[in-house]
């Protein structure tokens, strides 16, 4: 299983030259496996180019499994070419909502006025499907879950398994909503840890720095502290951080992954210890072998 | 790693944040009944602690505190305002007398509501409760 970073930028897509390094794309993340089935994890900015490679290779089927639906994560939809492709084979999947269904949600965007064209006449007509819940089911021949997780909104992380190998894709997420501490509940109260649990990768939320967090608690993201602190008691094998803030510059992200490192080694917090695995900042462009 | 789900329910989870932040009473319950956690202030009420009892399963709590009418009678579970969230999926509200493990016997008015993430999926329930005397009688 192989996974390529395609956006990495939480909340707006944020281009520039302060920004080349990590990219300004919003959250989208291709997941190769090995049958060359393609699942596509959440749909921002990112989608546009993966849909242009896609579009070459036209393969079979591609699954879209959406996170949430807040725009970042959705609003590169209606830009991906295999969507305006009448043969082509789209599955879009997301968190059930407790009243309206999934294409109904999707069409508020891809509709006008917010969108020119209805979703009701893309050339695709895609099959949305709602994430069963808290259960696993097969999808392209790998075992795939979607459980529910802390954020504004109906929200999943996803778990993907494919010959004992787990990715983990979390780009919104607050655990520590309303525990400030997250060593200090007993981990089945612990949002996402099932899912997380054990990964061998783990793409988590990451968006805000520790004094930065202060000041948005309750926003759905987590600080520099939380998904290092996450990540060691899921007991996960490598760490990336994504869904980073539009204000935060390459520079700026630099600082805070010295300051994840620190804290990942036990070196910036009282009594966290240290932890093997890795760690490392998502990028665009970035390629990881599960 | 196989995927195992040894984890409570995100609704519960908030609703647990929630009632830990509250100074009405409150307990939460999951879609089997077990109680998963009640706050500080039911605790004033119960006279005894969360960290004391742990999670109770539903047969003890609905009888550890002898919830009784006002005739004296005492109130099966299924007809708690807990019960009937749970069992009926409805909301309900009732005035009834328990009996506090530190002896003192409290009149409480108490309202239960279905947690629902999905009109056909029921994954727990909340219950407030306060004094029927006013809200200090439920702190003595």
């Amino acid at each position: 299983m192989k996974a390529k970073v395609w956006g990495c930028r939480g909340s707006l897509a944020a281009p520039g030259p302060d920004t080349i390094r990590y990219g300004g794309n919003t959250s989208c993340l291709e997941v190769r496996l090995e049958s060359g089935a393609v699942l596509v994890l959440d749909a921002g900015t990112g989608i546009r180019m993966l849909g242009l490679k896609l579009a070459e290779e036209v393969p079979k089927r591609i699954d879209i499994l959406l996170t949430h639906l807040h725009l970042d994560h959705l609003e590169g939809l209606g830009f991906f070419t295999p969507l305006w492709t009448a043969e082509s084979e789209l599955h879009i999947w997301g968190p059930p909502s407790p009243l309206k269904s999934l294409k109904d949600r999707i069409a508020t965007y891809l509709s006008p006025p917010l969108f020119p064209v209805h979703l009701s006449a893309i050339p695709s007509q895609p099959t949305f499907h709602d994430t069963p819940s808290d259960e696993e089911w097969e999808l392209a021949g790998v075992r795939v879950a979607a459980q529910p997780i802390s954020h504004p909104g109906p929200t999943v992380g996803y778990r993907i398994e494919e010959e004992g190998r787990t990715l983990v894709y979390m780009p919104d997420h607050e655990p520590a909503l309303g525990i400030g501490d997250l060593r200090g509940v007993s981990p089945e109260w612990l949002s996402g840890y099932a899912a997380a649990f054990g990964a061998d990768v783990l793409f988590h939320d990451a968006q805000y720095t520790e004094e930065e967090y202060g000041h948005k608690v309750g926003w759905g993201h987590s600080s520099t502290e939380h998904v290092v602190t996450f990540a060691q008691l899921a007991k996960v094998r490598r760490l990336f951080m994504t869904h980073h803030d539009p204000l935060h510059s390459d520079d700026d992200l630099e600082a805070v992954f010295a300051r994840a490192i620190e804290l990942w080694n036990g070196n910036g917090a009282a009594g966290s210890g240290s932890h093997d695995g890795e760690i490392a900042m998502a990028y665009e462009g970035m390629e990881v072998e599960v | 790693m196989a995927w195992e789900k040894h984890q409570k329910d995100l609704v519960l989870i908030l609703a647990r944040d929630v009632a830990a932040r509250l100074a009405t009473p409150m307990f939460v319950v999951d879609a089997n009944g077990t109680l998963v956690f009640f706050n500080e202030a039911a605790e004033q009420v119960l006279g005894q602690t969360f960290a004391d009892t742990g999670e109770l399963p539903v047969e003890e709590w609905a009888s550890a505190f002898a919830p009784t009418d006002d005739a004296g009678q005492p109130i099966p579970l299924r007809k708690l305002p807990l019960g009937v969230a749970l069992y009926e999926g409805r909301p309900d509200h009732a005035t009834l007398s328990i009996q506090a493990a530190d002896g003192v016997s409290r009149e409480l008015a108490v309202t239960a509501i279905p947690l629902r993430t999905h009109p056909d999926e029921l994954v727990g329930a909340v219950a407030l409760f306060w004094s029927r005397s006013g809200p200090e009688s439920a702190l003595q």
